[in-house]
């Protein structure tokens, strides 16, 4: 079987990239183009972790074939932040405990990118709907919902380059669980 | 990790291309349209066809047009057909039932003709290739295929439900055809020798394996619906697990008209996943020319029920399963009715 051959836009970067024909958009995102933000979880279409936007909207990586990709425009979770400026939703994520094993959070990310960038004040029950592929076994969703809604409430008066630009540095000074004793 | 076994793979220009792969392909050519139902059955080897003919993206299949009624092309994505307007407004069973189709990112990719040509299912089938090799897989996707769906019991496979049955059990789990089927549309075929087009009924056969009458080189292009009447209600209720992701394990469309001082002029009621076949309730015409009252109602929910012969393939346990199809037929006509009722 011959290598597929295919240019597609990846996270507004024109990429031309050779693999393997049998490949789904998830392996050669993370195989061929080394993005691998994007997770591998059950690969059949059941947990949503792999979900990344084309032409804007969430769809699952683990079920597109690479080479019904060219052409595409596609986003992941590398494609967030500008530059050294997380995107609002990244930020919340990390205020609100959204992310904790942080497998699923990319998928979460994407998605719920794709929902503000269509309804910008969505309410409880339309993030839950939006959100109701992808599963998160540690959070019980709770925190998630509520990062999206401060994303929301901060997103249109919060530029990404006037945003808070993330420092490992950050990582250590954050509170912890426990801390407060 | 499941890869992808090897394949052609062809971009179709046109559905008149497209056709012609198909039957140069023969057995060994697949359409692809969304791929969710496709490719986890190419990961999990229930199917490895030489020839993938990539039609997803033909605009002629993706659209709408208005006008005697509304035909729906077959690869329009189902989150487009929850979500158009006109659906929702005149056909809202349809609308419902492509918006309950698994997850909203398999609604982005999920086509409406994919989901009416759903691989039928079954806890023995849609299981890893290691487990079925496990059990020596099953009359769906014997041994001597390789594990790999046939149309035909060959003789070799068992099914694991009815150990003695001739037949396969696998279950219809499509969401849109009954909810289209009550609302009485028809389906055009595609094929080298031309197009066809029939009652969306007539596509489907009771039988697990051989679950749609359409010939291997034909392909769904489009569904027609009739003129949206005001005087026409439709919905559509689905059981299952959680309220996302999970395949439907009982599922009742229905579609009333209704007259003079509400009596009833036609009926039909659908039930999905109690059978290898969406099941077109044929007691759906003892309803005509009276008004739903609690006690018709009632009648016609146990009569329809009785249709209902759940098997021990899909989730929760059978007695209840077959409760559930009367206490759901029942909710669906009240709520056609007129009662303010919660849709689960």
């Amino acid at each position: 079987m011959r290598p597929a051959h295919n240019r597609l836009t990846v996270n507004g970067e024109l990429r031309e990239v050779l693999f393997d024909a049998t490949k789904t958009l998830l392996e050669v995102l993370r195989e061929d183009l080394r993005l691998t933000g994007t997770k591998h979880g059950c690969e059949l279409g059941e947990c949503g972790t792999c979900a990344v936007l084309m032409e804007g909207r969430p769809v699952l990586s683990c079920l597109v074939l690479g080479v019904e990709c060219d052409g595409a425009d596609v986003t992941t979770v590398e494609g967030l932040a500008e530059g050294p400026a997380l995107h609002p939703l990244q930020e919340a994520f990390a205020d609100r405990g959204a992310a904790q094993c942080g497998y699923c959070t990319p998928g979460i990310l994407l998605t719920a990118k794709a929902l503000l960038d269509r309804n910008p004040h969505p309410t409880r029950g339309e993030i839950a709907e939006a959100l109701s592929g992808n599963l998160c076994r540690c959070t019980g969703y709770l925190q998630i919902f509520e990062a999206v809604e401060e994303a929301a409430r901060t997103e249109r008066t919060d530029p990404p380059t006037q945003g808070r630009t993330y420092r490992p540095a950050d990582a250590q000074a954050r509170p912890r669980a426990g801390d407060a004793r | 990790m499941m890869r992808v076994p090897a394949f052609q793979y062809y971009r179709a220009p046109s559905v008149r291309d497209a056709v012609a792969a198909l039957r140069d392909g023969g057995a060994e050519a697949m359409l692809l349209a969304g791929g969710t139902d496709v490719v986890p059955n190419l990961k999990r080897r229930q199917q490895n066809p030489a020839l993938l003919i990539g039609i997803g993206h033909l605009p002629e299949l993706r659209q709408t047009t208005n006008g005697a009624g509304l035909t729906l092309g077959a690869c329009l994505r189902l989150a487009d057909v929850a979500d158009d307007p006109r659906v929702r407004a005149h056909y809202p069973g349809l609308a419902i039932a492509a918006g309950k189709v698994a997850t909203p990112q398999l609604r982005n990719m999920g086509t409406l003709g994919g989901n009416l040509c759903l691989d039928t299912r079954c806890n023995y089938y849609n299981q890893s290739y290691e487990w079925r090799q496990a059990i020596d897989f099953c009359m769906k996707a014997p041994a001597s295929t390789g594990g790999q769906a046939c149309t035909s019991p060959d003789g070799t496979g068992i099914c694991w439900v009815a150990t003695s049955s001739p037949r396969c059990w696998a279950v219809s789990s499509t969401d849109t055809a009954p909810a289209l089927i009550a609302l009485g549309a028809r389906v055009t075929l595609a094929s080298a020798d031309g197009r066809r087009t029939i009652p969306l009924e007539d596509l489907y056969a009771n039988d697990g394996m051989a679950y749609l009458t359409k010939r291997r080189d034909e392909m769904v292009t489009a569904v027609h619906l009739e003129p949206g009447d005001r005087s026409w209600r439709s919905t559509y209720r689905k059981l299952r697990r959680r309220g996302s992701f999970d395949f439907p394990v009982l599922s009742v469309a229905a579609a009333v008209r209704f007259g003079k001082e509400s009596a009833v002029e036609e009926a039909r009621i659908v039930l999905g996943a109690v059978a290898s076949w969406p099941v077109l309730v044929p007691e759906s015409a003892s309803l005509v020319g009276k008004p739903l009252t609690d006690d018709a109602i009632e009648a016609f929910a146990e009569q329809a029920s009785q249709l209902a012969k759940p098997l021990d393939n899909t989730d929760f346990a059978l007695g209840w399963r077959k409760k559930m199809a009367r206490a759901y037929v029942s909710g669906a006509l009240k709520e056609l009715r007129g009662d303010a009722v919660r849709r689960p």
